[in-house]
């Protein structure tokens, strides 16, 4: 097991490195520069100015040692100042966005969860039947509709037809000023549709996932057994085949990690939720290298780590991969 | 093959009939097709005429979709739009296939050095936020529908180089492939007679639910404005004016919604029943 997790956590380094290496090439060797895009408002500026300007941002040194001031930066978690007016350092950006995003996202993680498990176990016990067809039918639509338009349908009727939710923002105009309950109702009242597409948009996957490995756990030999020995069939599907089919699902888990600070650009123009992928779509449209770069390194490294604990939980559970690789 | 022998397409699509739900896809996919080459016979309205009298009608036998905010016909927009739709998802996968087969050939054929390279590469692709990654490109370069169908196959490979890789570690200690390295074939010889054509059938599943997942991802960015630019049409596009008028116009947002869906429903279902048709185990 020790061996396992060094050689694990040893392979990390080269592939963060292959992160940084393609995130920046692939920011810098788009067309269209920051200092354009500033200027580009304004006629009166001077070619000297530009010039200033991008000695400022450092983008006048060539491109190697830009990555390599950028690399050493970030190695001590320093991932720059934003290219936007207010200068402010990336982390700071960053960090004054991921509660929202990340709040909503494990709201909506739990629902899900706790949805798509009692769906794939329904599905897999009524295999076939009637109540199967029925979640094939939700799963296949599930996978199909754009989330995007899902949450304009419902704006639109709940929000503008029934009136019963608001459609945007996560505050209503002035609610700083009442009482804590009053805005904590506030609050989650604009959280509702955000949160019920976003937990929609994920429900159908994780359901399928679930009935299938219920399906296989369901066809082995030792279920049979309980079977045969005249275990009640609650008890075989609760006690003996639930624990086995749940372990690959938990493992999901790892790889939500991302999700869960990276947040939807989509949901959050929508809705106008000021969370991570609002910064990040705000990002890219102003050419902000840092904020973006930072953005999706951060992102990519989670994707890693989740990977890695998602590997992990599974060598844990299961003697087979434990031995086998270390 | 053709003659009712037990050939091996013929099998496949005797399998592939039996599943009425991915017969029903394949006819809505055709049906599409069809309807986006003869658009300008279907419709009497022209896609991107003004018509600053007739704003935003709700759907009537006139217009049966209804009008947009500059009075143009839903419907017709819809029509050309599947045109954008059909093409992204073909060319986007195409750009992907054909990216992860010659990767997951590479890596798995001569393996070594070669194949941890290449997977490494794979490894650190599948870390990236896809539509972040996609949306960061596509914003800095011109908004075009060419961009985004590169982008989108640019993105979508990683997939596709694991199967091949995986059918070709199997595939290469076969019998018919020792056989052929014996009697002299060369390495490319190889590769293309005996290899590439039986590692391709997982890759088909994958590409049709490719797909659905390249136009999902194009309306998206239509959507938010950085995708196909108005005035051609796009089902993204047509919604972002829905979201505008959200209050007053139901129609715009819904028709092209339905389209959506209904399409990547089918492409879908088409890729479950390859699956499932090609699936050993199924009967």
């Amino acid at each position: 097991m020790a061996n396992y997790l060094i050689k694990r956590i040893l392979m990390l380094f080269p592939l963060l490195l292959g992160i940084t290496l393609i995130t920046f090439t692939v920011i810098h060797l788009a067309p269209g520069e920051p200092v354009e895009m500033q200027v580009s408002m304004n006629p009166k500026v001077s070619a000297a100015s530009k010039e200033r300007l991008r000695k400022f941002y450092g983008l006048d040194k060539p491109l190697h040692v830009q990555y390599g001031t950028w690399l050493a930066n970030l190695s001590r978690l320093d991932f720059g100042r934003s290219f936007s007016p207010d200068n402010r350092p990336v982390r700071d950006k960053i960090a004054e966005r991921i509660p929202i995003t990340l709040s909503l996202n494990i709201i909506a993680l739990i629902l899900e969860f706790g949805l798509a498990i009692p769906i794939g176990i329904l599905a897999a016990v009524h295999r076939d039947t009637l109540i199967d067809r029925g979640i094939s039918v939700f799963v296949f639509v599930g996978f199909a509709v754009p989330t995007f338009w899902l949450a304009l349908l419902c704006m639109y009727f709940f929000g503008v037809k029934l009136s019963w939710l608001p459609i945007s923002g996560i505050h209503s105009l002035g609610s700083d000023r009442l009482p804590l309950m009053a805005r904590s109702l506030d609050l989650a009242r604009h959280l509702v549709l955000p949160v019920a597409i976003a937990t929609f948009g994920s429900l159908a996957g994780l359901s399928r996932y679930m009935r299938s490995t219920m399906l296989e756990v369901l066809s082995q030999d030792y279920i049979t057994t309980a079977r045969a020995k005249g275990v009640r069939e609650r008890a075989v599907i609760y006690k003996h085949a639930l624990k086995n089919a749940l372990l690959p699902v938990i493992t999901l888990l790892g790889f939500s990690l991302p999700g869960l600070i990276g947040g939807s650009v989509i949901f959050e123009t929508i809705f106008a939720i000021p969370g991570m992928g609002q910064l990040f779509y705000q990002a890219v449209m102003a050419r902000d290298y840092p904020l973006v770069m930072g953005i999706l390194v951060i992102g990519a490294c989670l994707t890693l780590v989740g990977n890695l604990l998602a590997d992990l939980c599974y060598a844990v559970a299961d003697p087979r991969i434990r031995h086998g690789e270390g | 093959m053709n003659n009712g022998v037990n050939g091996p397409y013929t099998r496949f699509w005797r399998r592939f009939k039996t599943n009425r739900f991915a017969v029903a896809g394949l006819c809505v996919i055709l049906a599409l097709f069809a309807l986006s080459f003869c658009a300008s016979f279907l419709t009497p309205y022209d896609p991107d005429a003004l018509d600053a009298w007739h704003v935003l009608l709700p759907p009537s036998m006139a217009h049966l979709f209804g009008t947009d905010e500059l009075g143009r016909d839903v419907l017709t927009r819809i029509i050309y739009g599947a045109r954008v739709s059909l093409k992204v998802g073909f060319v986007a996968v195409g750009i992907a296939v054909v990216i992860g087969t010659v990767v997951g050939l590479c890596a798995g054929f001569y393996g070594g050095w070669m194949d941890a390279i290449l997977m490494r590469l794979v490894d650190i692709m599948l870390c990236f936020p896809t539509f972040f990654l996609i949306l960061a490109v596509i914003a800095m370069l011109e908004p075009s529908i060419w961009y985004i169908m590169v982008i989108i196959g640019l993105t979508g490979w990683m997939g596709v180089a694991r199967l091949v890789r995986a059918e070709v570690l199997s595939l290469k200690s076969r019998d018919f492939v020792l056989a052929a390295r014996v009697l002299g074939a060369s390495d490319a010889r190889i590769i293309f007679r005996h290899i590439l054509p039986n590692a391709l059938s997982p890759v088909l599943v994958s590409a049709t639910l490719g797909v659905a997942g390249a136009i999902l991802t194009e309306s998206a960015l239509s959507f938010l404005g950085i995708g196909v630019q108005p005035p051609t049409p796009s089902w993204g596009n047509i919604l972002t004016a829905g979201k505008d008028y959200i209050e007053f116009a139901w129609w715009l947002s819904l028709f092209p919604g339905v389209a959506i869906l209904v399409t990547v429903l089918s492409y879908n279902l088409v890729g479950e029943g390859i699956r499932d048709a090609l699936d050993p185990r199924k009967q």
